[in-house]
């Protein structure tokens, strides 16, 4: 792979908003939008008439769904924008596609200001109807998902039985263990204990984790996100007009989109995920080496998602994952490499992709409070599973 | 609890019908001499058009695997199998599946399988049990 300009590194995030993170929420998904994005046009410096672009992963795709219900279209009404460039769709690289797609159309010279933001009403949907999420119900009638049509015959009626089998294929050729991977869930909680935002913060010990109930083995409850209602933004901005902007940039240094593979859940490498595809492609646009990030937030919503991350972006080397959480120590706040420092999706919440961005920014501009790592200018982010994955190398300027 | 079905279409219906005369149906193309899955109207390899479904022996191994716990609707009998199987013919060559007629808890990475059809419809699933 080569490339002639690496035109990633022309963009910048220049301010984070999130609303608060209910379970539930008293404030409408539209409010919660506002909320968010509000505060992150005003973090970065900026007023409602200089965001020239907006973009949302997955957009409300039309049918204002509790999983994304609120898309590019229904907010530059609500909030009287006027943009050059929007857009949304489920169709790309995971849940951070509009950090990706924002900086690209920037990049493209379409827009100097862009909006990314998601979110997120699982938890009021799910006080309603605990089933509305099942995957036999995407479809009405017979099948016809290009890729669950593949599943759901066998009753797979929840994306952890594919997860779940990849924990199981990773714990067979490498002897990972379900000790091993309780530090992901631990870890989290003990990081969401000092984040007053966070979901779940009361501690958690592996005496808990291991009395926890299989979902489907080996994964447990714990291994599984926690329904949140939430929306979070983020601004980017063209790294010339970011210095106009409050806070110090924080560079796109790399971004990871790559799919090498079929889109599907079982075709692909199952221990490597279209994770390795992304992280192959984000490394081999920058001189920084893992061995420079500070802080890295990885996909959990189910935790051994966290793990297959972790080796595909090379933070350890491929089949370590279980040696090198166990204990726990290395990926702890104070750690060679902390993660999710938040409490992730686990324990802080579900808000599903732009949390761990809010995250990582927060850590690099040192306002993370009570959960701040030593300080560092370089931090990883990336997020999905299976087929969906992308990721982004951000530098402090 | 009554199964999701899927559509059928001029492409995945020889491997959702196949059971019905207890064949097990994979797109195969002549140029790549290479099974594929799903089917498609192309290789997905060659991109070529010399392809049709072949029947396989319904025999493979079970690639990984996970117990089923959780009750997601509440006519869902649990706990269940849910396996990648992969077929003798073609290493990688795998899809979803379930594993039936033994305890959930003697299955196994590397368990020998068989394909046992379940007709519901006009769909034959094809699941898997034990080859003793």
């Amino acid at each position: 792979m080569s490339f002639d300009r690496l035109r990633e590194k022309e963009v910048a995030i220049t301010g984070i908003g999130q609303s608060e993170v209910g379970r539930p929420s008293s404030k409408s998904a539209m409010q919660l939008t506002v909320d968010a994005c509000r505060e992150a046009i005003a973090d970065a410096g900026l007023h409602r008439d200089d965001i020239d672009g907006i973009v949302s992963w997955p957009g409300d795709n039309n049918n204002g769904d509790a999983f994304s219900p609120v898309g590019p279209n229904a907010l530059i009404g609500t909030m009287g924008l006027k943009v050059n460039w929007f857009g949304g769709g489920y169709e790309g690289p995971g849940p951070i596609a509009g950090i990706i797609n924002g900086a690209a159309a920037i990049a493209a010279g379409l827009c100097n200001h862009v909006l990314v933001f998601r979110t997120i009403t699982e938890s009021s949907r799910r006080l309603v109807d605990k089933t509305a999420s099942a995957l036999t119900n995407k479809t009405v009638g017979r099948d016809t998902s290009f890729f669950w049509q593949w599943y759901t015959p066998f009753n797979v009626l929840s994306g952890i039985n594919l997860m779940a089998m990849y924990a199981q294929r990773h714990f067979y050729e490498f002897g990972t263990t379900e000790e091993q991977l309780a530090q992901i869930a631990l870890t989290c909680r003990a990081n969401a204990a000092l984040n007053e935002k966070a979901v779940f913060r009361k501690p958690l010990s592996m005496d808990d984790y291991m009395a926890a109930r299989y979902i489907s083995t080996p994964l447990r409850l714990l291994d599984c996100d926690v329904h949140c209602d939430a929306s979070t933004a983020i601004i980017l901005s063209r790294r010339d007009a970011a210095k106009d902007c409050k806070n110090t940039p924080i560079r796109i240094e790399a971004v990871g989109s790559a799919l090498h593979q079929p889109w599907s859940w079982d075709q692909i490498d199952l221990t490597g995920m279209a994770a390795q595809d992304a992280a192959a492609m984000m490394w081999a646009r920058t001189d920084y080496q893992p061995a420079d990030v500070g802080s890295a937030q990885l996909y959990d919503g189910f935790s051994i998602l966290t793990l297959l991350w972790l080796e595909a972006l090379g933070l350890c080397p491929k089949g370590e994952g279980g040696r090198f959480i166990e204990g726990g120590q290395r990926i702890a706040l104070n750690g060679e490499l902390p993660i999710n420092t938040n409490g992730g999706q686990l324990s802080g919440g579900r808000t599903h992709g732009l949390g761990y961005v809010h995250e990582a920014c927060s850590q690099l501009w040192q306002r993370a409070g009570a959960r701040q790592t030593r300080a560092h200018d370089v931090a990883v982010v990336a997020a999905g599973g299976g087929p969906l994955a992308g990721s982004v190398l951000l530098v402090k300027e | 609890m009554k199964r999701k079905l899927p559509a059928l279409t001029a492409e995945s219906s020889p491997f959702w019908q196949g059971g019905a005369s207890g064949q097990l149906l994979i797109h195969f193309c002549e140029d790549c001499d290479r099974f594929f899955h799903p089917p498609g109207p192309i290789c997905p390899r060659c991109t070529g058009d010399r392809i049709a479904p072949r029947p396989v022996s319904g025999k493979g191994k079970v690639a990984t695997f996970t117990i089923n716990h959780q009750r997601w609707q509440p006519d869902l009998e649990v706990p269940f199998v849910v396996a990648m199987v992969e077929l003798d013919e073609q290493a990688g060559l795998r899809f979803v599946t379930n594993i039936i007629n033994c305890a959930p808890s003697a299955v196994y990475v590397g368990m020998r399988v068989k394909v046992s059809f379940l007709q519901q419809e006009d769909v034959w699933l094809p699941l898997f049990e034990e080859d003793l």
